[in-house]
């Protein structure tokens, strides 16, 4: 059994984005996902900040000190971009208009309540950024994190132990073992990789996993794992 | 009398600011921090301050040296962690209960601003809810969904970055600089922009990101990025 890495999740999150969405992609391994979707999708990225179309990574020679994604990366612009202020941009995530938002997450509940923003480190401050608005109002919330912690504890849970970050809202779940959607049952299994039993990935999970009729092996290209920025 | 808001020096305006004022600061993402202005409040040292801003550590804005001056009572933001695992100036000041800390969700706060500037007290919004962020505040339930009861934020000074500006305080903004700038400019008693440039011939209405009635003073930006 070979677990995916960080960037294989992020390739099997993108195969479900569709064609015209508008996404908003959080920091780290979801960011990941702008590299793998599938051509002839046109989607456009948002990001908190007011862009509205970010494109790929500014070469060095065209880095542009203002013009930035909400993680502070230089970037381009896509044909057809725009950008503006932060209430407007927070009123599109509101108002419903972001189809997908790929976060990370440290636990997952099996009613889709998502944890994302506070480890309880003792006296780090808080950093919540745009995380609650996105877990909450974006139309999609999808989560890629890896099925446990490097202790090998479960983060998909019946419950939450750590502070949520909004109630309810995960509906799909990318890990580097299993493609998992949230429904009014709770988990269900649709991919599985290879070689890994369904008793196992059960043993690794926190909450009680049902497996959709038509459960098959996640399969990946093969791809090197790099560190993310 | 012609208008023009074009002062010539930061320290010129910024020369009355008051203790226990409450400063907005744009910036985010590394675009729009009127760093020149925020190091001229360092140096003329008002106390008590309550900042508002959506990142109280973001290494790029100068933020933090108004917090390691100890100037600041209060921080509302988003964004409180410092990048290293030993703790901050800012996350000291907060252990020793130094500094008080309100943080909200970012959208929150950016509506809550722009809410400020807009005559509006307070709004219900989504986010937040049974979180620990808004714990103790109203909750009300629309149409079958709960949402949070969440006040406007309005200052005393804003202190806001863009690119160019007329006579009139018509501001532009180059890529991502807007931000939280916008909102922060509709909500505080006197706003001072930091602008790379001044142009003499006023901006064509279509290019002016920021209406100049909202803007008191304008300055040039010297000695920053």
């Amino acid at each position: 059994m070979k677990p995916l890495n960080r960037r294989q999740m992020a390739w099997r999150a993108a195969q479900d984005v569709e064609d015209g969405s508008l996404v908003n992609l959080g920091l780290g391994m979801p960011l990941l996902v702008s590299d793998y979707l599938p051509e002839g999708r046109d989607v456009f990225l948002h990001s908190e900040n007011g862009v509205v179309g970010v494109g790929p990574i500014a070469s060095s020679n065209m880095a542009d000190p203002d013009l930035v994604d909400a993680g502070s990366r230089q970037i381009t612009l896509r044909a057809g971009a725009t950008i503006v202020d932060s209430a407007w941009s927070f009123g599109m995530i509101r108002g419903g208009h972001i189809d997908v938002t790929v976060l990370g997450a440290f636990e997952v509940a099996s009613n889709g309540d998502l944890a994302n923003w506070d480890m309880r480190v003792p006296d780090k401050g808080p950093l919540v950024g745009g995380a609650m608005d996105l877990a909450a109002c974006a139309r999609s919330v999808w989560t890629v994190m890896e099925h446990n912690t490097r202790k090998g504890s479960p983060r998909l849970l019946e419950k939450c132990a750590l502070p949520l970050t909004a109630q309810k809202c995960v509906k799909r779940i990318y890990t580097d073992l299993a493609v998992i959607t949230v429904e009014p049952q709770g988990m269900v299994v649709h991919e599985l990789v290879d070689g890994l039993s369904r008793d196992e990935l059960q043993k690794r999970t926190g909450a009680k996993l049902n497996f959709a009729p038509g459960c098959k092996v996640l399969v990946t290209p093969d791809i090197a794992d790099t560190e993310t920025e | 009398m012609p208008i023009d808001k074009r002062v010539g020096s930061a320290a010129e305006a910024l020369a009355d600011v008051k203790d226990g004022a409450t400063v907005l600061i744009s910036g985010f993402g590394g675009a729009g921090f009127p760093n020149m202005l925020i190091r001229e409040l360092v140096k003329r040292a008002p106390k008590r301050l309550t900042l508002v801003v959506n990142s109280a550590t973001h290494r790029l804005s100068y933020t933090h040296e108004l917090i390691e001056a100890g100037l600041v009572a209060k921080v509302v933001c988003s964004a409180a962690r410092g990048r290293d695992k030993d703790l901050s100036p800012f996350e000291k000041l907060k252990k020793e209960g130094k500094i008080e800390l309100e943080c909200l969700p970012q959208g929150t706060m950016a509506e809550a601003i722009r809410c400020g500037g807009a005559g509006i007290p307070a709004f219900y919004t989504p986010v937040g809810v049974g979180t620990d962020l808004t714990a103790g505040k109203e909750v009300r339930s629309f149409k079958g969904r709960d949402y949070v009861l969440e006040h406007a934020i309005s200052g005393d000074l804003a202190l806001v970055r863009a690119d160019t500006s007329d006579r009139y305080g018509n501001l532009t903004y180059r890529y991502a600089q807007m931000n939280f700038g916008l909102a922060m400019a509709t909500a505080a008693s006197t706003v001072v922009a930091e602008v790379r440039e001044t142009v003499d011939q006023p901006i064509p209405f279509d290019r002016v990101g920021c209406p100049g009635i909202y803007i008191d003073r304008v300055v040039v930006a010297q000695g920053v990025a």
